[in-house]
């Protein structure tokens, strides 16, 4: 059986043209993908793309805007699932799902909270609650059955021993289980699981990736995820989907898409922050051959990033990190430091590149003053102000417009320092020479 | 008061839920200025150390005192005032609030006087909520809502940030970010951070010191790196797949 | 668990001080509270004239009692903290062999009652017959009144305690039923035993009809919506005078047969057949076997629907409803079912209410009725049958009892007059049930199925439902 699932192309999920606008706000623009038969495919990306959205389409809490949604069942019925109810869906066409923020029935026991999912086959053999009521024996048995394959469950999941204790009392790695343990007690053939890694360490997560697989193998289960663990999507999923407000922007391995410059760009960021830090720390120490910087690495630090990655030796990184620089300077709201940096860099005299016009070499008398008692500038932009030799509130005071914008330019600031009115607090400052704190003022936005 | 140099230090405590002990002879401190983080397996009793700095649950022994005040029996609306924030488990933001509404409450201690100031810094760190200022916190998706709660923490211009999990639910790319701010903050502000996480290779990375929690007891503590470095700390918690 | 040798002394100082202190802001609250409400009387005299007397006294009792208790619970409560340490270890064990078979207990004692009443009654007076005439009063103001309101308590308790669905308007459902089994029998003269299955199904239609436009609504909006229905049902009893006469309301109701023997005086009477002396209690005793065996059916029925996947959805349901549509559950159809299941079980208790009156009027069917039912579901315990039982016989029972206050009279003076504290003292007895076990009496849930071993889960997992 698993084997003719496995050897069956077609797709289980096929999404078309899938919108969803929620008043003016378009959650899903025009989405289509497909999930394989047999495979575990799984939709990543920013939060607020539009992950959880897709999935309440699937599972029929929303109604999508536009678009088709067909499953196909291993026994060839399709079923177009934008038309059907919530609890239809999982009914007829036997999808399943769990959700990001566990909705166990925390006041029932475990083994209840598996019975509850088996409620339709009981509700059958119950006679629709009347047949049970008056005691008949199909009903006895088919209880005895549903017990059972709770049982099984719990062996899967490893929480037979908690069987009979309340769902809430578990610890927050078990809840995650039970609630795909519970979706399984439907008999799903597409299970859509909402961050099942969510708050789980690093160990738990593997036993998470070994349970899917094992779901899949034994019961020849579709899988479709959301998750932002990479430790679990690029381990066991087939096939990922990328979403990025709401459009796909890539789909492929695993390994195409964890090197997709969009990919790494809008979601992923640079891959390896060592690896960051690192070129920062040779570019602050204006050293240019990145081998070099390798050398700058303490054995330590080395030794621990061949332990994370130990399929790639240091240098091999390095095309990484080149990639890694440009999206850097792409996202860069996200890694200011990184940007800052690389501008920096070139520059190897005292001041540095992109100073204002009335820099100094060194602070005058010997002394500079405190900056920061301009309100606005902090402990490092003072050390950054230094740096590209301002000193003296008097230098501040004399600011031009050019000289804002270049300051502004390394400081990373748009339009602060107009705003926080630094040339007038350091005017004021500067003529009364002797520190008197501005921080009673509100700031100059007010 | 015997520990003056510590920000917050949290002293023999025990907390129960029902008959159940949660806690046990906790002793964990906070100087100022540190980043401290917390880890351990789901369970373990991490998260309740959090509340129970709030009072909720209460302490049933020991003590716990900030800034040389004993706030282990005091209100937790008074607690909050002393500017501890916190970014709570489950996110717990306001979901009928807009997310402007939800910053304007993290901050209504401060009567609003540097409102428009720490909303610019939380928009920076977190340009998404930016975007959906104006939507119900309810609507927005779940790791939009863990940065609101995160940024409504910070518009309290806390001294200490309690913050449990903030990469839950977050891409990668945020969780960089958010980890980026946090040291950043700490940095240029000296805010104290005591850090709850999953993500122990993330929060050790980040921490100054950590402790390890096992079982609602301390079982360890030191600097992040010693901890990075033990072998059973890594077996436990690093393993199986790296953050 | 070391206990800070060091400063102990001082804290039970300060301990007497807030104590002192708490215990004279509680006096002075209470001073401020009762000072216009117990101080001071209105009279009017012979002459119509308005008369006003100072209480100055009574004053003092009360201020004095809220002064005392609030120091005492102020001082003792390191003490009692300390205490409940030593004994939560034990505690936590089984409940006590006496808590688990009070059911079986309780049942037993249901079932002679009424003839224990009579025993008694019997030797205090020294004649039988004065211990059937004295009994009337414990079988029928007792007996079966409780039994009526524990029974509609536990046809709630599917709506709420189950399904977690606030309905308000329940006694619209007793209505129903009430006044179904008065107009049919007295147009058609069908006998109590048919018409008892159908005032159910009536009330069940009505649940039905009632359940289909609210059920999208949740909590609050639910909560107003059977509240306006129940006030609906009394209104159309009132206006609709042409069937049901209005506030005269429907009088000579049939009674029930014992199997086709009537209970009436006279030669065919079931005095007469068994050769007994005649009495009106013997209908009574009837009754209060009928009611209770009504009751029973009602937590039998509770008790296997519970173990049906029926009951457990609506369990689940009381849980988180997104969960269970997303396990393939039609919450619709299980929110009906429980509506109709706890409305059947009302127009059952109106029927017999009504064979029991002799005479039907919308005053029965008041708001303040839906409210104590509700009341007693919440005190109870949701979904706790024995918890609510208890809850019912205490407000009932109680209430009852609280007409017969004598001796409150020594403490007070011969002016006291009880009744008028009746509804003052319930309601406090309320609120302290609700600050002492504000999971109500039975705080924890029995399970419905078990793996190795039967354990209670605790009210702090089960949710309230959101309607």
């Amino acid at each position: 059986m698993i084997s003719e699932v496995q050897n069956n192309p077609s797709a289980i999920l096929r999404v078309e043209r899938l919108s969803m606008k929620f008043g003016g706000l378009i959650a899903i623009n025009d989405l289509n993908f497909e999930a394989k038969r047999g495979a575990i495919t799984a939709l990543i990306g920013p939060n607020g793309a539009g992950k959880t959205t897709v999935f309440n389409c699937i599972t029929g809490f929303y109604k999508p805007t536009e678009g088709m949604l067909t499953l196909t069942r291993q026994n060839g019925e399709e079923y177009l699932l934008e038309r059907m109810a919530d609890f239809v869906i999982t009914k007829k066409a036997k999808v399943a799902r769990t959700f990001q923020n566990i909705r166990l029935f925390s006041g029932l026991t475990v083994l209840e909270n598996l019975l509850v999912a088996q409620h339709n086959p009981l509700m059958l053999s119950s006679g629709f609650t009347v047949l049970g009521l008056l005691g008949f024996p199909t009903y006895k048995k088919a209880a005895g059955d549903a017990i059972e394959k709770a049982r099984f469950w719990l062996e899967k999941i490893n929480l037979v021993d908690r069987a009979d204790d309340p769902a809430g009392d578990l610890p927050y790695g078990a809840q995650r289980r039970l609630e795909i343990a519970r979706a399984m007690c439907t008999e799903p053939e597409l299970l859509c699981l909402d961050e099942p890694a969510a708050g789980l360490n690093a160990r738990e997560s593997a036993e998470l990736n070994k349970l899917l697989l094992d779901i899949r193998a034994e019961t020849g289960t579709s899988i479709l995820l959301i998750e932002h663990d990479m430790s679990v999507v690029m381990e066991i999923s087939d096939h990922v989907v990328v979403l990025e407000y709401g459009t796909k922007i890539s789909d492929g391995t695993p390994d195409t898409v964890k090197n997709d410059p969009k990919v790494i760009a809008a979601y992923l960021g640079v891959e390896d922050e060592e690896v960051v830090e690192l070129i920062e720390q040779a570019e602050a120490a204006g050293v240019d051959d990145i081998t070099a910087a390798v050398d700058l690495l303490s054995t330590e630090a080395l030794h621990e990033i061949e332990e994370a990655h130990p399929d790639a030796a240091p240098v091999e990184l390095i095309p990484a990190a080149a990639i890694a620089d440009g999206a850097s300077s792409k996202v860069k709201s996200a890694r200011k430091p990184a940007a800052k940096k690389t501008q920096a860099a070139p520059a190897t005299s005292k001041i540095k590149a992109g100073s204002t016009s009335n820099a100094l070499e060194a602070p005058r008398a010997g002394k500079a003053d405190k900056l920061i008692l301009i309100k606005g500038i902090g402990p490092v932009n003072e050390r950054k102000l230094n740096e590209h030799g301002i000193f003296h509130f008097d230098q501040i005071a004399a600011w031009k417009k050019a000289d804002i914008v270049a300051a502004e330019a390394y400081l990373a600031f748009d339009g602060r320092i107009a705003r926080e009115d630094w040339i007038g607090q350091a005017k004021k400052l500067a003529k009364e020479g002797q520190a008197k704190p501005a921080q009673k003022k509100t700031g100059g936005a007010k | 008061m015997t520990q003056p140099q510590a920000l917050l230090s949290i002293e023999n405590v025990e907390t129960y839920y029902g008959n159940i002990r949660a806690l046990s002879g906790v002793t964990v401190h906070a100087n100022p200025g540190e980043i401290v983080t917390l880890i351990g397996a789901n369970g373990a009793g991490k998260s309740t150390l959090m509340m129970t700095i709030f009072g909720m649950p209460r302490a049933r022994t020991g003590r716990i005192i900030f800034d040389g005040k004993d706030i282990t029996k005091m209100p937790t609306h008074e607690i909050a005032r002393l500017r501890i924030a916190q970014s709570p488990e489950g996110r717990r933001i306001f979901p009928r609030m807009t997310v402007q509404e939800n910053l304007q409450m993290g901050a209504s201690l401060d009567n609003l006087q540097f409102f428009d100031e720490d909303a610019r810094m939380v928009f920076d760190l977190f340009p998404r909520l930016k975007e959906r200022i104006n939507q119900r916190g309810g609507t927005l998706s779940g790791g939009e809502q863990q940065m609101l709660a995160i940024g409504r923490a910070l518009m309290a211009r806390p001294r200490l940030l309690l913050l449990d999990e903030p990469s839950l639910g977050l891409a990668p790319l945020i969780i960089k970010h958010i980890f980026e701010a946090i040291r950043e903050l700490n940095k240029n502000t000296g805010l104290t951070v005591f850090l709850v996480e999953q993500n122990a290779f993330g929060a050790l990375k980040l921490a100054d010191r950590g402790y390890v929690m096992v079982n609602g007891i301390v079982k360890m503590s030191g600097s992040s790196a010693d901890l990075l470095a033990n072998p059973e700390v890594r077996a436990a918690y690093l393993e199986g797949g790296r953050h | 668990m070391k206990p800070i040798v060091d400063i102990e002394p001082k804290e039970s100082d300060s301990v007497f001080a807030k104590a002192l202190k708490e215990g004279l802001v509680a006096g002075a609250l209470a001073l401020g509270l009762f000072c216009l409400i117990v101080g001071f009387r209105t009279e009017q005299n012979i002459r119509n004239e308005l008369i006003l007397t100072q209480r100055w006294g009574l004053l003092a009792i009360f201020v004095a009692v809220a002064a005392v208790a609030r120091f005492l619970i102020t001082y003792t409560a390191p003490w009692r903290e300390e205490r409940k340490k030593t004994r939560r270890v034990v505690e936590a064990k089984e409940p006590s062999a006496f808590r688990k078979s009070f059911p079986k207990i309780g049942l037993g004692l249901l079932f002679i009652y009424p003839f224990l009443v009579i025993l008694i009654l019997a030797a205090y007076n020294g004649s039988m017959m004065g211990g059937l005439q004295g009994s009337l009063k414990y079988v029928d103001n007792f007996g079966i009144q409780i039994l009526i309101y524990v029974m509609l308590a536990w046809g709630l308790n599917i709506v709420v305690g189950l399904a977690g669905l606030l309905d308000l308007g329940y006694v619209a459902f007793y209505a129903v039923g009430a006044y179904s089994y008065a107009l049919l029998s007295a147009h058609f003269g069908f006998s109590f035993w048919l018409l008892l299955p159908m005032a159910g199904i009536f009330a069940a239609t009505w649940g039905v009809i009632l359940g289909f436009p609210v059920l999208r609504l949740r909590g609050d909006y639910l909560a107003i919506v059977t509240l306006a229905f129940g006030e609906i049902i009394r209104l159309i009893l009132i206006n609709w005078t042409v069937v049901t006469k209005g506030t005269f309301g429907i009088s000579g109701i049939a009674k029930a047969t014992l199997f086709g023997i009537p209970f009436v005086p006279g030669p065919n009477g079931f005095a007469a057949l068994l050769g007994l002396p005649n009495s009106g209690v013997y209908y009574k005793i009837f009754l209060y076997y009928l009611i209770l065996l009504l009751a029973l059916l009602t937590a039998w029925v509770t008790i296997r629907l519970r173990r049906m996947p029926i009951g457990r959805a609506w369990e689940a349901l009381r849980e988180d409803e997104i969960a269970c549509r997303s396990l393939g559950i039609n919450t619709t159809t299980t929110k009906l079912t429980a509506f109709a299941t706890g409305a059947m079980f009302g127009g059952f208790a109106g029927s017999f209410f009504a064979a029991r009156q002799g005479f039907v009027s919308p005053e029965s069917f008041v708001f303040l009725e839906s409210a104590i039912i509700l009341a007693m579901v919440v005190l109870g315990g949701m979904g706790s049958l024995v918890g609510i039982a208890i809850a019912a016989a205490v407000m009932i029972g109680g209430t009852e009892l609280l007409r017969e206050l004598e001796f409150l009279k020594l403490v007070f003076g011969n002016d006291f007059t009880p009744e008028l504290y009746r509804m003052l003292l319930f309601g406090l007895a309320m609120i302290v049930v609700m600050v002492w076990k504000p999971r109500g009496f039975a705080g924890s849930r029995e399970p419905s199925a078990f793996l190795h071993k039967r354990k209670m889960v605790s009210g702090e997992f089960t949710k309230e439902g959101h309607g």
